[in-house]
């Protein structure tokens, strides 16, 4: 085990995959000779050079384009999104291509592409750089959608979307990269996709969750923990596929879910949690299932305003005693 | 039906002197005549099946287009690519791929070379490098500048011949994609089928520029080529795809061409945004299949019998076609789920509440 940050996990994760496939090359924005705008691609264009390592124009729609071509075509290209903010400029090539071509020419035409990038609010970057976009992605069927948290969560599933298949979308966060935490040593930790991870055991309420935002929850559960409420914490890792099994198993266990999420509510994750949870686990439900989601308008500057705007643990920490009726 | 056709041109055909055949070998002059009778006899019964109900949705016809195809596509080697946007049928012809699998596809049967998952504006044919048939106007443009990238990354010798209509010059994608293509030296040849309209807009209503000026700005060679002149059109892209081949760069080429229908089979061909008079006109006197037949009558390369034995063998080919279409299978339900994931893995997929037919989750 080594402790390292998420960012450092991302650059092992493109290292190693990169000397494992020739196929797999990286390509945006300042990736190359800016060792990448968050710095995770550093020192990748000194090992891989500029055939392997691309910096391109900034032409989010051409270059994601570009990717889905390459992999039509049979190579592995992984496509960074400086902020997934701009990557709503490509998103006709993510959903309307990446998305649909093996389907629409009958399994004939792959399209193993990762699309990757910081997702989601930092700090007062305001409203056009502060977007959650996991909706987006994970709306249209053909795309699968990965959440990581942790640095150990950034390795091992980065390592498994770049060999994936299909088009993923690899969405990380700029307050993630410094988080540090341990991974494994293991010459080739791989963690597949559609697994959640219990990050904290409880019997009382399960905060389902992914992202950033599992941090927050840990948070929560820690203040719920001085009062003797344990909760339990999933999260998601991946949006799609989802692990339906530990999701329900956890709620059949607590009889009580709280989601949360860095984004908006109206057709959130969170949104598609509470419908299979209801759904499927009504029976074992005590209680309505809850949501904690950004404030439903675009994200101000003010630092007050924006820490208001931003989910909370004291917030989680209330819906999780709404639903334990404390 | 019809036995596979070689579309490769022999590298070593030797050229006849100067004359009606503009240097092109009376073989390939009589298999380009070949290829566009199939490519109008298909369409044509394409347009009849729409008419009684056996294709459904969109259809974009190429009639009055058969020379950009054939000129274009059988000049180059049998390991380049092509990629185009809508009104792809006749390309797909023209890239080898069967006419009973395009037809099939029309219909939305199990048979057709998307497995009916796509239909007329999505064939695709991976092995002969045909990369679709795609909705999204401009959208191919970038993802022939990616198969371009790919040519390139792995030192290969293949170019990229990448259709579009004038209207797509409009998007920012073609910008992004060409200017890309100049930045990173890719073999591809952007080619515009210029048939004067975008739908129902005539171009010059959209643009205050030529089409054959939209590519300066990359500093990407220009050609204007007369797309219903065949051997004009194949003479031209020889040469392209010549010069693109290796470290030759992009090429643009403003095909200028003219569409005998209407822009799909829900589109009068005239009385609306084109006068009657126009297309008349260019189908009395722009007919590219009349074009080469004159040229190889007088030239003595073809009489009227063979002719007429040519056509009555894409007559057949194409009614072959429509039989083979009709009595194929529908895709079975199944299919609903098939494709849409290379791999499914762990962890629930699809969230519809449905049980798949064959399938867990």
């Amino acid at each position: 085990m080594a402790e390292i940050t998420y960012r450092e996990a991302l650059n092992q994760a493109l290292r190693e995959e990169m000397e494992r496939d020739p196929d797999v090359f990286l390509m945006g924005e300042e990736v190359a000779e800016y060792d990448g705008a968050y710095k995770v691609s550093k020192g990748l264009l000194d090992l891989f050079g500029d055939r392997r390592v691309v910096d391109s124009p900034i032409s989010e729609l051409g270059f994601a384009g570009l990717g889905v071509g390459a992999a039509m075509a049979g190579l592995k290209p992984v496509i960074e999104f400086m902020t997934f903010n701009f990557s709503i400029l490509a998103l006709d090539q993510v959903i309307n291509h990446a998305a649909k071509i093996r389907y629409m020419s009958g399994g004939q035409i792959p399209c193993p592409i990762v699309f990757r990038g910081p997702n989601g609010a930092a700090l007062q970057l305001s409203a056009q750089h502060s977007q959650a976009c996991e909706t987006y992605y994970v709306h249209a069927p053909g795309v699968k959608v990965v959440t990581p948290a942790t640095p150990a969560d950034a390795k091992g599933l980065l390592k498994a979307a770049i060999r994936d298949p299909d088009p993923v979308a690899f969405m990380e966060g700029e307050l993630l990269y410094n988080v540090k935490g341990e991974v494994p040593d293991d010459d080739d930790f791989v963690i597949p996709l559609g697994v959640a991870e219990v990050k904290q055991e409880g019997d009382d309420v399960t905060i389902l969750t992914h992202g950033k935002m599992v941090h927050v929850a840990l948070q929560a559960a820690r203040t719920l923990a001085k009062d003797g409420v344990k909760a339990e914490v999933v999260d998601l890792r991946t949006i799609r596929p989802l692990d339906v099994e530990t999701i329900l198993g956890s709620v059949r266990k607590t009889n009580r879910a709280v989601y949360v999420e860095e984004g908006w509510g109206y057709a959130g994750v969170g949104a598609q949690i509470v419908s299979l949870v209801q759904d499927e686990a009504f029976d074992w439900l005590d209680a309505p299932v809850v949501r904690v989601t950004q404030a439903d308008v675009p994200m101000p500057y003010a630092k007050n305003l924006e820490q208001l705007a931003k989910p909370s643990a004291d917030r989680v920490v209330a819906a999780c005693n709404r639903v334990l009726y404390r | 039906m019809a036995e596979t056709k070689t579309k490769t041109v022999d590298d070593d055909a030797k050229t006849e002197a100067a004359g009606g055949l503009r240097g092109i070998d009376p073989e390939t002059a009589l298999r380009l005549m070949r290829e566009m009778l199939l490519y109008r006899r298909f369409e044509e019964k394409a347009e009849e099946a729409y008419a009684i109900g056996k294709i459904g949705g969109f259809c974009h016809l190429h009639i009055g287009q058969e020379a950009a195809a054939a000129g274009s596509i059988l000049a180059l080697d049998e390991g380049d690519y092509v990629i185009s946007a809508y009104r792809e049928h006749t390309q797909a012809l023209a890239k080898g791929m069967e006419p009973g699998a395009v037809m099939a596809e029309l219909f939305g049967r199990a048979t057709g070379c998307s497995k009916g998952k796509g239909g007329s504006m999505h064939l695709f044919d991976a092995d002969r490098r045909f990369m679709g048939g795609h909705g999204i106007v401009g959208a191919q443009v970038p993802l022939a500048s990616g198969i371009g990238w790919k040519i390139r990354y792995r030192e290969e010798d293949h170019v990229v011949l990448c259709f579009m209509g004038d209207a797509a010059v409009n998007q920012g994608a073609f910008h992004e994609a060409l200017n890309m293509s100049t930045v990173w030296n890719l073999p591809v040849i952007y080619v515009v089928e210029n048939n004067e309209y975008g739908m129902g807009t005539a171009f010059s209503r959209v643009s205050r520029t030529e089409i054959h000026e939209k590519a300066c700005a990359y500093g990407i060679p220009t050609s204007i080529v007369d797309g219903q002149d065949v051997l004009e059109t194949y003479t031209a892209f020889r040469e392209l795809a010549g010069e693109t081949r290796g470290d030759g760069g992009p090429r643009f080429v403003d095909l200028r061409t003219y569409r005998f229908k209407g822009h799909s089979m829900s589109d009068p061909v005239s009385g609306t945004y084109r006068s009657r008079e126009e297309v008349e006109g260019k189908v009395k006197n722009a007919d590219p299949i009349a074009k080469l037949r004159d040229v190889l009558l007088e030239s003595g390369d073809l009489d009227r019998e063979s002719l007429e034995a040519m056509d009555a063998e894409a007559r057949e080919t194409a009614q072959e076609a429509f039989d083979f279409a009709d009595e194929s299978p529908w895709p079975d339900d199944a299919s609903l789920y098939s494709d849409v994931y290379a791999e499914l893995g762990r962890g629930r997929m699809f969230f519809d509440g449905r049980e798949r037919p064959g399938g867990a989750d």
